[in-house]
């Protein structure tokens, strides 16, 4: 495949692994957390931490959309289909995350739900179209990169004056994750990361300057970093450097793809009709201050919540769950009681579980060999 | 005899409740469906089941089972009647047996046209005359309308094991090398391809094929063949699973040896499925003793079926009983169990 088998060379893959390995100290450990888990997928499926000197250790982020959404939010969408009767589209990663009273959408779709899984938004205004007497909503999910075809639809809706159509609106921003993380310290020069490999899709949207203030502020490094494993061990050699060097800046290498600024179109189109919430719950991390969006109240009429009614009612993470401690760097998947044993993916128990991109999911599908003694 | 019987209109007529009832409509469709096409000595009895003798010398025989509901029911490559027919063949054939009959069960749902009826009753026909199998008795039901998706067949075969031929994971032992015949996730690939809001342009086609030739070729070339299986449903990661479970034994494979076409692995690519996974219609994988493993990919390689086919991995020991893969990056992983349906993801 042209443009992707040249990001994916083992040739070019051992030559960077020594260039890591000649820059690292060994006199110092570095910690470096991946926010994205399209990063954390390609660090796993091409077994990148094999190529890594020991003592530089990948912490896998909170960036997976799935993982983090929590059980409330589900509920909600499940109580749309069935107690409003509406036809409920969703991308498909989100089907089997586990609801509360043993439910999922894809259980809530067995029971005769009519859950429909669309791979665009577009998708689910065009069943809108198609099912004039129906309701239809879309559960809306991810960060800045899925955020603006949802706004893209919402403006189509408007415009269409499609009265059949909203949207459940759970997207969520990555910056004001990564500050959440800085602060769960009462001193944030104590946590436990030396530098983030920054997300590579969500800043092609936001752009590197949103990371700006953040290295400032934290005086942590961040490498924004495209998704494929070239580009991800190249990313972990210029944080290694800027470690080394005492720097903290934004550096880009994903400069095929993202600017500065991002894309200003894709901006303008979520700020007419998104605004910030005062707070969010994010699945293993808790209330989130500023760190989600809601439908502007001219878009009210395509808002599911205000539509329907849907309140929303926090469901607490499984007590021996550690997945907070693992998205904040402070512990890894197999310190966790339930990992491998209660908690897999094929009943996950913890946000890291849910999605094949959470840390504990990628940690156990594809580097479990790793924990086992010989 | 003037049978003073309307012809069935296989341009224009639907199945209708009738056709399962067992009156003379049920009569009629088997008569010029399929008793006309699946034509043989056997059927030609016309009785409630088949009655056959055994080959001089056939000691032990293999039976298999394979339900059909693929949607769409046509595809690039292929339709639900040659699949039908393949499936149940290299079910047979797996076990290193040679197949020689098959039964088929259709349930049809009411209202299903019955030109595209004939189109996969045709179908299975040729498929089983080519692979040189007689389908020699079956069963039709029909459902209300709703209550089935057009047509499910299920097909039953039961062939004859050589002599001295005994394949499974019992004998799969630490050392053996893994091969598979050709190029992986042709057919899942085709049918996702056709899925309803999902279509996207491409040439590759189902793979869909019977085996047996295949693997008559291989017994013949490999005494030390250990076990065979086609890697259907979950793909050749699926099959390396059950596998190491069933021999307790670790697997070992290595990403740059797998054969996938561009074609393929660009269009798991794009829709962020994993080609190890994706199901398979006319491939085999194989373990076989290491000495022994050369000549066997020589011989494969000399079938039509077989042309592409490589040493992908080695049994190895490990009491965890891992599937891992060397990945072409460099790196190590492990291949796991598919974990519920292997679903797209968004980013």
């Amino acid at each position: 495949m042209k443009y992707i088998d040249e990001f994916r060379d083992g040739d070019l893959a051992r030559g960077l692994a020594n260039a890591i390995a000649d820059a690292a100290d060994p006199a110092r450990g570095y910690r470096l957390m991946e926010f994205c888990g399209g990063h954390t997928h390609a660090i796993s499926r091409y077994g990148l931490q094999d190529l890594l000197p020991a003592n530089v250790r990948m912490i896998h982020g909170p960036g997976c959309p799935v993982c983090v959404l929590p059980i409330g939010r589900i509920d909600s969408a499940i109580a749309l289909a069935t107690e409003h009767d509406v036809i409920l589209c969703t991308y498909a990663d989100t089907l089997r995350v586990p609801a509360s009273g043993g439910l999922s959408l894809l259980k809530a779709k067995a029971q005769g739900a009519d859950i429909r899984m669309v791979y665009s938004c577009a998708d689910a205004l065009r069943i809108a179209q198609d099912n004039p007497q129906r309701e239809v909503v879309f559960f809306a999910i991810g960060f800045e990169t899925t955020t603006p075809p949802t706004a893209a639809i919402l403006l189509q809706a408007a415009q269409l004056g499609l009265g059949n159509f909203s949207v459940l609106c759970n997207h969520v921003l990555t910056p004001a994750a990564m500050v959440h993380i800085m602060e769960s310290e009462r001193d944030p020069a104590a946590v436990a990361i030396d530098g983030f490999v920054g997300p590579a899709h969500v800043s092609t949207v936001i752009g590197s300057a949103p990371y700006e203030a953040f290295v400032a502020r934290y005086r942590r490094p961040v490498v924004i970093a495209g998704f494929e494993p070239l580009d991800v061990m190249q990313s972990i050699l210029m944080l290694v450097r800027q470690v080394n060097e005492g720097r903290a800046q934004v550096e880009n290498e994903f400069t095929r793809a993202v600017t500065r600024e991002g894309n200003r179109k894709a901006q303008a189109m979520c700020e007419q009709v998104f605004t910030l919430r005062d707070s969010f719950d994010w699945r293993g991390l808790g209330e989130v201050p500023h760190s989600a969006l809601q439908i502007r109240p001219e878009f009210a009429q395509f808002d599911a919540e205000l539509r329907y009614g849907v309140g929303y009612r926090q469901v607490p993470d499984h007590k021996a769950c550690e997945c907070a401690a693992i998205l904040r760097g402070h512990k890894q998947p197999a310190d966790c009681k339930v990992f491998g044993t209660v908690c897999t993916p094929d009943h996950p128990i913890g946000a890291c579980m849910v999605s094949s991109e959470g840390a504990c999911a990628a940690h156990y599908t594809y580097g479990r060999f790793r924990l086992q003694p010989e | 005899m003037t049978s003073y019987i309307r012809p069935l209109d296989f341009r224009n007529g639907r199945v209708d409740l009738s056709h399962g009832s067992g009156g003379r409509a049920m009569a009629q469709l088997i008569d010029e469906l399929f008793a006309r096409h699946f034509a043989n000595e056997i059927l030609a009895e016309q009785a409630d089941g088949a009655c056959f003798a055994l080959p001089a010398g056939a000691g032990r025989m293999v039976m298999a089972t394979d339900s059909h509901v693929v949607s769409p029911l046509f595809f690039p490559g292929g339709d639900i009647g040659a699949l039908s027919v393949h499936g149940t063949i290299n079910d047979v054939a797996m076990m290193g047996a040679r197949p020689l009959y098959l039964s088929a069960s259709f349930i049809l749902e009411e209202g299903f046209p019955l030109a595209e009826l004939l189109r996969i009753v045709k179908s299975m026909a040729q498929a089983a005359r080519e692979a040189g199998v007689a389908i020699v008795t079956g069963d039709t039901k029909v459902v209300e309308a709703g209550k089935g998706d057009g047509v499910f067949i299920t097909t039953t075969g039961i062939g004859v094991m050589p002599e001295g031929v005994t394949l499974g994971a019992g004998r799969i032992a630490v050392g053996d090398r893994i091969l598979v015949s050709g190029m992986l996730g042709d057919h899942g690939v085709a049918i996702m391809s056709h899925r309803e809001n999902l279509t996207f342009e491409t040439t590759i086609q189902s793979d869909t094929a019977a085996l047996h030739g295949l693997v008559a070729t291989m017994l013949a070339a490999a005494p030390e063949l250990h076990a065979l299986r086609d890697p259907t449903r979950g793909g050749l990661a699926t099959v390396l699973n059950e596998f190491a479970k069933a021999s307790g034994h670790g697997m070992l494979i290595h990403e740059k040896a797998i054969p996938v076409r561009s074609e393929v692995a660009a269009a798991c690519e794009l829709l962020g499925l994993d080609p190890l996974y994706v199901a398979n219609e006319g491939k085999l994988v194989a373990f076989c003793a290491a000495p022994d493993a050369d000549a066997l990919l020589a011989a494969m390689r000399a079938h039509p079926l077989g042309r592409d086919a490589a040493i992908v991995g080695e049994v190895i020991a490990d009491p965890h009983a891992f599937v891992q893969m060397q990945t072409a990056f460099g790196g190590r992983r492990m291949v796991d169990w598919l974990t519920g349906e292997q679903l797209p993801r968004i980013c």
